[in-house]
């Protein structure tokens, strides 16, 4: 708890004891004495704060409205029920800010990441300085239990790297000499030495603190118009209130001015929105920070909200739902061995450094006989020709055959194909397939079920090969064979079929697809740790490479959206049937004054609800 | 150009709200947002940004005076 806020609590203890010993049996004079001191305890800061606005050309405050209403309870002799509204305001006050300031102390919790400085080597010793301080290229060391300051490349050492906070992931990951590391992660066990390749301010552990601090200057429709709401609320509720004061005592004959003034009081005690203002950002704030907790950044609460009406799912295939690296999946000989058809096509490929081809030798997996390897020749757009043990081999696409003229293809395989020619004569067939990340297919089903109308899967790869993924995993909708600008396309229409509610979600690694990210109604990032393209060009960072996360989203959203429209419905409801009470003379200010904090507390326990909803990630 | 800005000592929901619209009204401001609670606030603008910042202190000083923006 700050000073501050401390004060504050004593204030309202002082005041409440003195308000409750005022209904000992004391002499009349004894009570208005202690009356008199705990409205000046509780009521005079807000007074002053009042008069101070005033002068500055501010009259519907809250401040004043509350001053109004207890000189107004004082001028019709109920004292008590003067230094209660001041009382219970400074409650709901108080506990507003307790609220505030557990939460962004809960949010703050996530930002441990930020390391607090750097062990470097300079002049042949280890200094210690802050991590801005710091260079590109210079090595620094990490010991156990230390956060690694900034991204960069282990030199040396090996351990395990915690990479919670920033993944959500709770499984280490090891590393080793040359192996990239990522700023915000906590060394484990090995002392590690690093070269940096980046500099603080463009380090990964600072985008994402950035990204998240700044999240909530994007606001969603709901706190919009709160905002609007709040701003006529107030001096409608006012004017309500001088009419109801003055009016029937004019017009009715039998009205009177301390009756009717009495009802407009209740109406200035429950005039300030504070209940709504304060916990439907806090909600979004809650939930944008639970979101965090499990690997998911939002950059805005107009995007948790809008990830609440997801209608349709369009995913990138490679390095969305597939790993976006090969490996053979199937070999189809003729006329040879298996074995032998890998060794001719992983020496055929020998020099090649395109990912099928380190597929192929990673599958041969023996060392590669570079003497047995003559006249390599690349073929563009078809394949490779070389000489392997003297006897003249190609190894390439469906092209490539019929520059041999050879005639038998087989058909319908899934997957990219490699076939090889020996000696002229067809070989056989390699299959390399694109290997579909663990979760994808649980991913899908779990959109599915929370309702999502349409996932479709767009690609650059051929269709059989997207077929086949998608029939896998359960994807609706298969665009394949897409250039980049053909996707963008594509996104368009899926656009303009959509409900006008509906919100279209697109799932990509941010390589190459920031302008299908930009057009999305949400576009979301996978993967997208430590690149800062992704980290730019999209509305939502997933950290981890789950395509599951996303159903995590958009439930953590849906929660969100739900507290927020239960404190709106609430709030604005207990409000109008208490102004509507009041109006008719049932509700006393003691009614009034319950139904404005009471609402404000409940609304703000409420609110805090959404800063758990990471337990159901 | 967006700039974001650290504010310290905002203490009420309803006054980051009064403060936002006032700032959004300041000439030369084209979109501005005050998170109440993060306490930043962020403006966009392609005017000379330290025109705009003492404007916005003014209108800081005037609507919540306890509250300052961090430089």
């Amino acid at each position: 708890m700050t000073k501050k806020l401390k004060k504050h609590l004593w204030q309202i203890i002082i005041a409440g004891i003195l308000f409750a010993a005022s209904w000992l049996p004391l002499p009349r004079l004894v009570g208005l004495l202690m009356l008199a001191a705990a409205y000046l305890i509780v009521g005079l800061p807000i007074i002053i704060k009042a008069l101070r606005n005033i002068c500055r050309g501010q009259i519907f405050d809250e401040n004043f409205l509350m001053g109004l209403a207890t000189f107004g309870a004082c001028f019709l002799g109920e004292y008590a029920e003067a230094v209660a509204v001041m009382l219970f305001f400074q409650v709901g006050e108080f506990f507003q800010q307790y609220a505030v300031n557990r939460s962004r102390r809960s949010i703050s919790t996530l930002m441990d990441i930020r390391p607090d400085s750097a062990r470097v080597s300079r002049n042949g010793e280890w200094q210690v300085v802050s991590p801005e301080e710091v260079a590109i290229g210079e090595v620094i060391e990490v010991r156990p239990g230390e956060k690694i300051p900034l991204d960069g490349v282990v030199t040396q050492g090996a351990s395990a790297l915690n990479t919670a906070a920033l993944t959500g992931e709770a499984l280490p990951r090891d590393v080793a000499a040359g192996d990239e590391v990522i700023s915000g992660c906590v060394n484990l066990d090995g002392v590690l030495q690093i070269k940096t390749t980046k500099e603080f301010t463009d380090s990964t552990v600072a985008k994402i603190l950035e990204l998240v601090e700044n999240a909530g200057s994007q606001k969603s429709a709901v706190e919009n118009f709160i905002t609007r709401f709040a701003r006529w609320y107030t001096p409608t509720v006012v004017i309500v209130a001088v009419f109801l004061a003055f009016l029937p005592p004019l017009l009715l004959p039998d009205a009177l001015l301390s009756d009717w003034g009495y009802r407009a009081i209740t109406f200035l005690v429950i005039s300030c929105p504070c209940a709504l203002v304060i916990s439907i950002p806090l909600s979004f704030f809650g939930g944008i920070g639970a979101a965090s907790k499990c690997g998911i950044l939002v950059k805005g609460s107009n995007y948790l909200e809008a990830l609440s009406h997801t209608e349709t799912v369009v995913f990138d295939k490679t390095g969305t739902l597939t790993k976006g690296c090969f490996a053979v999946a199937e070999v189809r000989p003729q006329g040879m061995s298996a074995a032998r058809l890998l060794r001719l096509a992983a020496h055929i490929e020998a020099y090649s450094h395109h990912p099928i081809a380190e597929s192929i030798k990673q599958a041969y997996g023996k060392k590669l006989d570079l003497t047995k390897v003559a006249k390599v020749k690349e073929l563009f757009g078809t394949g490779i020709t070389a000489e392997i043990d003297g006897v003249a081999a190609a190894a390439g696409n469906a092209a490539l055959l019929q520059k041999f003229g050879i005639k038998q293809v087989p058909a319908d395989i899934a997957g990219t194909v490699i076939y090889v020619v020996a000696d002229k004569k067809y070989a056989g067939c390699i299959i390399v397939a694109d290997e579909v990340r663990k979760d994808a297919a649980a991913a899908i089903s779990a959109l599915k079920d929370l309702g999502v109308r349409r996932t479709v899967m767009l690609t650059g790869d051929r269709a059989a090969v997207a077929e086949d993924v998608a029939r896998r995993l359960g994807v609706d909708e298969v665009h394949a064979g897409l250039l980049p600008a053909g996707k963008v396309a594509a996104l368009e229409q899926l656009l303009g079929e959509q409900s006008p509610a509906g919100k279209l979600l697109f799932v990509g690694d941010g390589i190459n697809d920031a302008p299908v990210l930009a057009r999305a109604d949400i576009g979301v990032a996978m993967g997208g740790i430590g690149s800062d393209a992704a980290i730019e060009a999209a509305d939502v960072v997933i950290m981890t490479d789950e395509p599951s996360r996303l159903a995590s989203a958009i439930r953590i959203s849906r929660r969100t959206v739900r507290i927020a429209n239960q404190n709106i419905v609430f709030a604005i409801g207990v409000k109008l049937l208490v102004l509507g009470l009041g109006a008719a003379g049932f509700a006393s200010v003691w009614a009034a004054v319950f139904a404005d904090v009471g609402v404000s507390v409940l609304a703000i326990l409420n609110a805090v609800r959404a800063l758990r909803l990471h337990k159901k990630c | 150009m967006k700039k974001f800005y650290q504010l310290e000592n905002l203490d009420c929901a309803n006054c980051a709200a009064k403060l936002e619209t006032a700032i959004k009204a300041i000439e030369g401001i084209e979109n501005a947002s005050v998170n109440f609670m993060t306490q930043r606030l962020m403006v966009e603008t392609s005017a000379d940004i330290e025109k705009i910042l003492a404007e916005i202190e003014k209108v800081i000083a005037k609507i919540e005076p306890d509250c300052e923006l961090v430089r």
